[in-house]
């Protein structure tokens, strides 16, 4: 005899990644036959009714209440599985919290006022709501960090100029990762303190750059996100060139690193005009471009993270830093197999392994379906809608890589492994034991690169052990295992 | 060692990487803005490029409407100290009001007051002059003057006159007692009776007794009342005990014999004395933050039985009403839900100066009214920090590590968390000359809230308020 039993908590938000989350584990349980955690959006209560599951006074539920929905077979274990909803739910807020007792505060105001000083904001609330919170954090004089996308442009421009106006800094939105003091904000690395500064537009760009850099033996020290689309020529860079001037007032800074995505032309040539006359050495990495125009003195350009990141190395150490990959490694491809796949977790590694791989590869497409080569960006809006990140929950990674390994014509699959704070604790022991899963004998070749250091909370050298054992080839960079595909397509680099 | 210090709203992803570096971050409880009402949520779009201005604009007025002084100096008859007040108008408690839409409370205090001032001998007479509109209504907060319940004052009445340093004033009755009095709509000629002993006797004894001291701060009392149990709402036993302790001295070389001890006596049997002067110097704050352009802080609310009623500062003249909703509350034995009135008196004036429902942390024997325990008091004040802007450092609360209360209602934030101020009140019976039947809270409604913040909008959109700085 199945039991339907559903709750509204009134004015409670959680984000949807926490909610599926929650109503995955709860619906695990023995004796539940389906437990859901949602907002009360119009949407939402339609569905949930659709399913029967709930009855019309589930429509006294607002947009902003949160309604829990059980299906069990008995009212004992109904009850119950609304309970540990309950308790996820608070945990899922404090778990990282030791105030337990205290209320939290409910609007940045009156957080503001119990934390005086503060100085800095991270949001990450849904895009509709972002713009609202991050105005009213600069007006309370705290700089930005905004994880939100889906911020229409209007907004963005608005919030920058305000911004530009009080003297202040949104990274963002859509920005993935910072690290200001040393302290890593949002998707980021441990890495130590040091020289170099960087500023960049791509989120594992940074994690990439920042990472390469630290295992050269050197450090940061800031690196600024500044989100997609801030160098986009409408909204020419505003965040960018804010933190290029904070780069070159910072002592401790000596070498600065630009990384640029999907510049602007204008906004190129004006963040290489300010470069210029920052009075410090800088590095642009232009990812994704083509030709460029000659670039002003004392700025150097590179195409690839790596490229850029060792340059900025070498400026900072006055000698040259060697290739990650000095005795480069022999990748085969499956016999019968003629395509390379690329699923990445990391936007810009996946860029970088189209700038490296690209002109070996000919024709070869960024999105799904594919016949032929793909290197694909899995954390792209139209994979992540409804659902959280890859490099929070790799389920949807894992499902490509058996499906992808399946099919007798891929000869290469070609993956990135993002360590650091915000990331799956154990990514690559999940790519493992997708890998596990297959038949055995015929699969493709796997090559990975892992973006993390021995800091990390999940630590690389364990991570990158992982991957071995599961017959993965491991390379230092996601350029690096870029340059390892193209050869076993009979590239010589 | 960073210097950074965080806040965060969204997800908790984050938080982790901060702790591990014991950087200080304090984590928001984010909730969909406006319960996610369409209007609400337009609506607050719309003020948000005004943010910085209605933000400076905020804080001036809660400057002012916690910075000034609350002198008690005078009680003297109504119509020798309030404004506008012209011969044969009864003021009452809350928004404007019609005689056909007055509640019972407060056409029995009116028909009290008609008789009292003896334009009428029969209630039926008394009722009919109102009708005809030979005796006119209006609302005490547009005479400078609150009154508690039915806060029914008429000409004749003796009032306290409570004055800030620039001169500003701000009046109210001299609290009756419990039991059946005018303002929970008696009309009996005992009430009556009590109305002109007040009048001949007390009135003048406390007037003679201020004129001697050179007047009380009232202010001061209240602090140190609230150290001692008080809220300055619905609890008043500490400030009156204060008041009368102050005054005695004065009142005894200013007195007859036989006049003060009818005085002390009567001050002795009313827990409640202060009351009115906790309200009259709430109600002077309140008007000094009235009228800052820009600011979206409430400076009234009020009840007249019938309607709801608040104004924020930046539109001072306009009223904002919704129905005056039911108090949750206890009854007195042999009376229920009922027998009561809905909510009614200008008293919330306390509230909106940071007193009373604000307050609840400081009177842990007020939790009782709504079956409650003293962490429900101190979890009311601190749930009442989300909607204020500011605090009120006159007034400390020893159960919050003697931090000050919150003050300031900000329409803004009322509007985007839906949370609406707790107000503490007494219940009247819906019947007039029945009297008051139980106490208990009751919250503000939210409607009132939006319609002040959409017609603050409609105002910034025709450029009604002159550009002023920022913070």
């Amino acid at each position: 005899m199945l039991t339907r039993s559903w709750t509204i908590l009134p004015r409670t938000y959680r984000d949807s990644a926490t909610l599926m989350r929650l109503s995955a584990e709860v619906s695990a349980r023995p004796g539940i036959r389906q437990a859901v955690a949602v907002m009360g959006t119009e949407n939402n209560l339609a569905n949930l009714a659709a399913a029967g599951l709930v009855g019309e006074d589930a429509w006294q539920a607002g947009p902003a209440d949160l309604v829990l929905v059980v299906e069990a077979e008995c009212p004992d274990a109904a009850r119950d599985a609304l309970q540990v909803l309950r308790a996820g739910l608070v945990s899922a807020r404090r778990q990282a919290f030791a105030q337990a007792g205290e209320a939290l505060p409910l609007t940045l105001e009156s957080a503001a006022r119990r934390l005086p000083g503060a100085n800095l904001v991270l949001i990450s609330v849904p895009g509709e709501y972002a713009a609202a919170e991050a105005t009213r954090a600069l007006h309370l004089g705290m700089d930005v960090f905004l994880f939100s996308d889906n911020v229409p442009m209007e907004q963005e421009i608005e919030l920058k100029m305000l911004a530009s106006r009080l003297n202040r800094l949104v990274m963002g939105p859509d920005c993935g990762t910072a690290i200001i003091d040393g302290i890593p904000l949002g998707f980021a690395n441990r890495v130590r303190r040091g020289s170099i500064g960087i500023a960049g537009a791509a989120g594992t760009g940074i994690q990439e750059a920042t990472c390469i850099i630290h295992r050269a033996g050197l450090g940061i020290s800031h690196a600024y996100g500044t989100g997609g689309r801030d160098l986009d020529d409408r909204v020419g860079g505003i965040t960018m060139l804010r933190a290029l001037e904070l780069l070159g007032q910072d002592p401790d800074t000596r070498v600065v690193l630009v990384i640029a995505k999907s510049a602007g032309v204008n906004t190129t040539r004006v963040i290489q005009e300010r470069a210029a006359f920052l009075g410090k050495p800088v590095v642009l990495v232009l990812l994704g471009a083509g030709d460029q125009a000659p670039c002003p003195a004392g700025v150097s350009l590179a195409v690839t993270l790596e490229e850029g990141a060792r340059e900025a190395a070498a400026l900072a150490l006055g000698t040259p830093v060697p290739e990650p990959d000095t005795s480069p490694a022999k990748a085969r491809m499956r016999p019968g197999g003629r395509w390379i796949r690329g699923l990445f977790s990391g936007g810009t590694l996946c860029t970088e392994a189209a700038t490296v791989l690209g002109p070996y590869l000919g024709e070869f497409s960024r999105s799904w379906p594919a016949r032929k080569h793909a290197l694909v960006d899995l954390g792209d809006d139209i994979y992540t809608r409804g659902r959280p990140h890859p490099m929070i929950d790799p389920g949807l990674r894992n499902q490509w890589i058996q499906e992808q390994a399946r099919e007798p014509d891929v000869g290469i699959i070609l993956l990135d492994v993002v360590l650091g704070y915000g990331s799956h604790p154990d990514p690559a022991g999940a790519v493992a034991a997708a890998i596990a899963r297959l038949p055995t004998g015929d699969r493709p070749c796997f090559i990975a690169s892992v973006c993390g250091t021995a800091e990390d909370p999940q630590g690389l050298e364990a991570q990158e052990s992982k991957l071995k054992e599961a017959g993965v080839l491991v390379q230092p960079t996601a350029a690096a295992a870029a340059r390892l595909a193209a050869r076993a397509l009979g590239g010589a680099i | 060692m960073s210097g950074i210090r965080v806040i965060n709203v969204g997800l908790g992803t984050f938080l982790p990487a901060l702790l591990d570096h014991d950087i200080p971050v304090l984590d928001v409880d984010f909730t969909v803005p406006g319960s996610g009402d369409e209007r609400t949520l337009q609506l607050l779009k719309e003020t948000l490029p005004y943010y910085g201005q209605v933000r400076a604009a905020n804080e001036r007025a809660v400057a002012a409407l916690v910075m000034g002084q609350a002198q008690a100096v005078r009680v003297l008859p109504a119509r020798a100290v309030l404004p506008d007040l012209e011969d044969r108008v009864i003021l009452h408690a809350g928004p404007p009001l019609t005689w056909e839409r007055a509640c019972g409370p407060v056409r029995g205090a009116v028909m009290g007051a008609v008789m009292y001032e003896g334009w009428a001998t029969t209630p039926e007479e008394a009722a009919g002059l109102v009708a005809r509109g030979h005796v006119r209504l209006s609302p005490c907060h547009h005479h400078g003057a609150v009154g508690p319940m039915a806060g029914v004052i008429s000409p004749s009445m003796p009032v306290w006159v409570v004055e800030d340093q620039d001169g500003r004033r701000a009046s109210a009755t001299l609290n009756e007692g419990l039991g059946k009095v005018l303002r929970f709509g008696a009309y009996s000629p005992e009430v009556l009776a009590r109305l002109r002993w007040i009048q001949d006797v007390l009135g003048p004894a406390i007037d003679r007794g201020l004129v001697e001291r050179k007047g009380i701060d009232v202010k001061s009392i209240l602090s140190r009342a609230l150290h001692m149990g008080d809220e300055g709402h619905n609890r008043n036993v500490a400030a009156t005990s204060l008041l009368v302790r102050q005054l005695a001295p004065a009142l005894a070389a200013t007195s007859a014999g036989t006049v003060l001890g009818e005085v002390l006596a009567f001050l002795a049997g009313n827990d409640h004395f202060f009351l009115n002067l906790s309200m009259a110097a709430a109600k002077l704050a309140a008007d000094a933050a009235a009228g800052v352009p820009w600011s979206t802080i409430v400076t009234c609310m009020s009840r007249n039985g019938t309607d709801f009623g608040l104004r924020i500062s930046a539109m001072p003249d306009r009223w904002f009403t919704a129905p005056a909703p039911a108090v949750q509350g206890l009854y007195f034995p042999g009376y229920g839900p009922a027998d009561a009135n809905p909510d009614l008196g200008d008293s919330a004036i306390t509230e909106v100066a940071g007193l009373g429902g604000t307050a609840m942390a400081t009177a842990p024997a007020i939790a009782q009214f709504v079956g409650g325990t003293p962490g429900d008091g101190v979890r009311t004040t601190i749930e009442m920090r989300e909607i204020t802007s500011g605090e009120n450092p006159s007034y400390s609360i020893p159960a919050l590590d003697f931090s000050p209360v919150p003050c300031g209602f900000d329409t803004l934030l009322i509007c985007r968390t839906g949370i609406t101020p707790v107000i503490n009140t007494g219940i009247a019976h819906r019947e007039a000359g029945m009297g008051q039947v139980g106490a208990g809270l009751v919250r503000a409604p939210l409607a009132p809230f939006v319609n002040a913040l959409d017609s603050f909008v409609q105002m910034i959109k025709k450029g009604e308020f002159q550009d002023v700085a920022e913070s």
